[in-house]
């Protein structure tokens, strides 16, 4: 119990809704995102993992028709409330996504990127190279910093797109099935990455892999689809507790792989 | 937890500020083409409705403004389209038939697409003088009704070409299978599958083409070498003259009498081309087979 | 049974097949012709006078004594207009894509594109009359009372008009086709709108955005009937574009609209001058074709 106290909440999801026109996709859920530890969200395909990821860094704004309800504060602050900018909020809050998207330029001018538009104003080339070092890509990039990214391989596109994520030093980093595109060995690379990078940022990572789920997270949450193909919350607690001693029987189906 | 955020100068009002200047500029450029549109169309509007009369439309070109009209430059133009349909919709249609059904990836095939897709970009000036050298003298047709049709067919092939091959592309291969599974040979399904199913798209692409055809000026110009006509065409043999080139001519003299008839003769290649375009696209909105059905 | 598939013979397929065939040959026949019958002419002409003189004269008197044959005064006159017509058209055109590829909301594309396309299709005649009839003198009461009735500028900026169409919706294609997902690690990291929309999608659109600038520029280069109305008939070489020119297409309408004897001199100056036009809108066309090809990211 004192251990849940110790813990900061960086991220709280309140009652959060979601539709995108008139369906609704995501039903009252709430969640509090402890700092600096990695939080998984499984569940079954459909149920919302990624919509529900993408309201922490008003992603889901730029969905014409995507409407939310409910709210997301940050380190205590409303992130939705009308006087806070998104495009501050999400060099707050950074993200990485499923396919590797770096953009068709060289290597270093993928990472300085987001440095450039957030008007950093310290050294450009030790900031680049701060971040390829945490994203554990330095080493095989730092001769050929200026080839295009595209001649990189999908693994290294991945923590490419770590690199340019860190670059801005965010709270949080998103991940919506970060690995979900890459080959095993690629896989695992991400999967330590992960582990090394939660000691100083905090993580919150989509996957439909449960094992991943268990390497990776130290708290895990399942969701699901109720008859009305809305996602909400079933369960959210220790990774270990979730995955060995389930509180609700739902979440032991999953688990034990009654369905997918 | 890393903070040095004293690093980043966010300076959220400057770039809000470059946004906002941005955008007004990308808007202003939707509004100059908004304007410049409307503009022209008031203008001429303006100075061609006090022409417009059943005069205009059955006399014949004057040297006294009150007196002229555009018989023979309306005539001579459905005369001009009718016989370019004649010879660009069965080749065009064929051309296109070819290239979608039968042809098969080769050097040749890919010489024809290229070569189609560059003479979409030749000058109509060049597709004039083209036909001046080849219809008008070499085959000796004169500057004949005949010599600016042919002319003019090569000219918006590319676009009946281009229309006709995207609606039988369209087509389900699932009717195509079902009618080869039965039997057919290839022209029956062809004929009696593709075709009929494709033959809305097509007929837009006609239309447009066709529409293009009437407000060419420069092409017919070089061949006919016409502009003050006072007769009407009886065969294709005949001399001609077309309505754009009468509003050029029109447009071209100094008094304003003749700048408003102008005005007026535009007017109604304006409705014209409008009432073309929109039959064309309702055809295609009502009709047309969506690749995806 | 025989008789219900007695129409049915291989031989009558191969005509079909053969005739459909044929059709297609006559657009290649069409560039022959195009090549051949302008070539055949042209050398009438360059019998006469030589390629040298044709191409560096800066005199262009084919018909009025003395007799000159330099080109320069026809290609100034083709540059300075399209030259207006591209610093009106390319920004704007390019503004426009931009706006509604990365901006616009549904309601506004659908009015807006229609616009564009009606634009599209006004018979550069009536574009003539416009310039004539209304830019030029408003021009001359408000901004340039030195400037001649018939001129380049006002050419010009109708032909940009004219051709904003056609930049803008090639523009907007290369940029339509740059995937969602750049735009969205754009955002990610913070990124305003125009900052995703000139940082990423415009470079990632680049070949196409520069194709289309090169097809909007042959365009122009192959007017015919709008420089006819509006800018001159009088040969010079000029930067001034307050002052009448003679594009190269509008000498061949007033050549054409004349008297001149076939065979003569005087007419297979028509054909060198269309040669020529023929030969740059053609290296365009196919430099344009040759950005996207090589230079353009297949996503």
């Amino acid at each position: 119990m004192t251990d849940q106290f110790a813990d900061k909440h960086v991220l709280e999801a309140e009652a959060v809704n979601v539709w995108y026109g008139n369906f609704h996709a995501l039903r009252d859920v709430g969640m509090k995102i402890k700092e600096n530890k990695v939080t998984a969200l499984i569940g079954p395909s459909g149920c919302g993992k990624s919509t529900f990821l993408r309201c922490f860094n008003r992603m889901n704004d730029l969905i014409p028709g995507a409407r939310m309800q409910g709210g997301i504060s940050f380190y205590g602050n409303d992130i939705y409330d009308k006087d806070t900018d998104s495009t501050e909020i999400r060099s707050k809050i950074g993200m990485v996504f499923q396919k590797p998207n770096p953009f068709p330029k060289s290597i270093y001018e993928n990472v300085a990127f987001g440095l450039k538009i957030n008007g950093y104003t310290g050294n450009l080339d030790e900031a680049v190279e701060r971040s390829l070092v945490r994203s554990a890509l330095w080493d095989e990039v730092k001769d050929r910093l200026r080839k295009s990214a595209q001649t990189l391989s999908g693994g290294q596109q991945q923590r490419l797109c770590i690199a340019r994520a860190l670059a801005v030093e965010p709270e949080v980093i998103l991940m919506d099935e970060p690995a979900s595109a890459l080959d095993p060995i690629a896989t695992l690379a991400i999967e330590q990455l992960i582990r090394e990078l939660s000691q100083s940022v905090t993580i919150l990572i989509v996957t439909h892999n449960m094992q991943q789920a268990a390497r990776v997270s130290d708290e895990t949450a399942f969701l699901m689809v109720d008859d009305n193909r809305a996602g909400y919350l079933v369960e959210h607690g220790v990774t270990d507790q979730i995955f060995t001693e389930p509180k609700d029987e739902r979440t032991e189906a999953y688990i034990t792989g009654r369905f997918s | 937890m890393i903070t040095s955020s004293k690093l980043f100068s966010r300076s959220k009002f400057t770039r809000s500020l470059i946004g906002k200047i941005f955008y007004s500029l990308f808007f202003a450029a939707i509004l100059t083409s908004i304007g410049g549109l409307t503009i022209l169309l008031f203008q001429v509007f303006s100075d061609g409705l006090p022409w417009l009369s059943l005069d205009l439309l059955w006399n014949y070109p004057s040297r006294h403004p009150e007196q002229a009209g555009l018989k023979s430059s309306l005539m001579g133009t459905l005369w001009l389209m009718g016989l370019t349909g004649i010879f660009t919709i069965p080749v065009g249609l064929g051309a296109a038939i070819y290239l979608e059904e039968y042809a098969v990836k080769s050097k040749l095939t890919t010489i024809i697409e290229v070569n189609i897709s560059n003479l979409a970009g030749v000058p109509s000036i060049v597709y004039g003088l083209l036909g001046l050298a080849l219809f008008v003298q070499w085959m000796a047709l004169g500057r004949s009704l005949l010599a600016g049709a042919l002319t003019m067919s090569l000219l918006i092939l590319p676009i009946v070409i281009l229309a006709s091959r995207e609606a039988i592309r369209a087509v389900p291969l699932t009717y195509r299978d079902a009618a080869y599974a039965l039997g057919a040979t290839q022209w029956q399904v062809i004929k009696n599958v593709v075709l009929p199913l494709a033959s809305p798209g097509i007929l837009t692409g006609i239309i447009l083409g066709m529409s293009r055809a009437i407000g060419e000026t420069a092409p017919v110009i070089a061949i006919s070498a016409l502009v003050y006509m006072t007769f009407i065409p009886s065969s294709p043999m005949d001399r001609f003259t077309v309505l754009p080139i009468q509003i050029y001519n029109w447009v071209s003299r100094p008094q304003d009498e003749f700048r408003g008839l102008a005005a007026g003769g535009i007017i109604i290649l304006l409705v014209v081309l409008l009432s073309m375009n929109t039959i064309a696209v309702y055809i295609r909105n009502k009709y047309q087979m969506r690749s995806n059905d | 049974m025989q008789e219900r598939y007695k129409n049915r013979s291989k031989i009558g397929g191969k005509i079909v097949k053969w005739i459909f065939f044929s059709c297609a040959l006559v657009s290649i026949l069409t560039t022959i012709g195009i090549i051949f019958s302008l070539l055949l002419q042209a050398w009438g002409f360059f019998s006469e006078v030589s390629v040298f003189e044709f191409l560096s004269g800066t005199r262009w008197t084919p018909i009025l004594k003395p007799r000159s044959y330099g080109v320069l005064p026809l290609v100034s006159g083709t540059l300075l207009v399209t030259v207006i017509a591209a610093l009106v058209a390319l920004p704007i055109g390019l503004a426009t894509a931009i706006f509604l590829s990365e901006y616009a909301a549904d309601k506004i594309r659908r009015i807006v594109k229609p616009i564009l396309e009606i634009l599209a299709g006004v018979p550069t005649v009536v574009y003539g009359y416009f310039a004539l009839t209304f830019i030029t003198p408003t021009l001359q009461d408000w901004l340039f009372p030195d400037m001649l009735v018939f001129n380049a500028m006002s050419a010009g900026i109708v032909m940009g008009l004219m051709i904003v169409p056609m930049v803008s919706s090639l523009s907007e294609d290369a940029m339509i086709s740059v995937p969602k997902s750049l735009r969205e690690g754009a955002y990610a990291l913070g990124a305003t709108r125009v900052e995703v929309a000139l940082k990423i999608v415009v470079p990632a659109a680049l070949s196409g955005i520069v194709a289309s600038f090169i097809l909007g520029i042959s365009r122009a280069i192959g007017e015919t009937m709008l420089v006819t109305i509006a800018a001159g008939a009088t040969p010079r070489m000029t930067f001034n574009p307050l002052e009448s020119i003679q594009t190269m297409t509008a000498y061949i309408v007033q050549l054409s609209l004349g008297e001149t004897p076939h065979g003569s001199l005087e007419y297979n100056t028509i054909f060198a001058v269309g040669l020529l036009l023929f030969a740059i809108t053609l290296v365009m066309n196919i430099l344009g074709q040759f950005v996207v090809t090589k230079w353009g990211v297949r996503y």
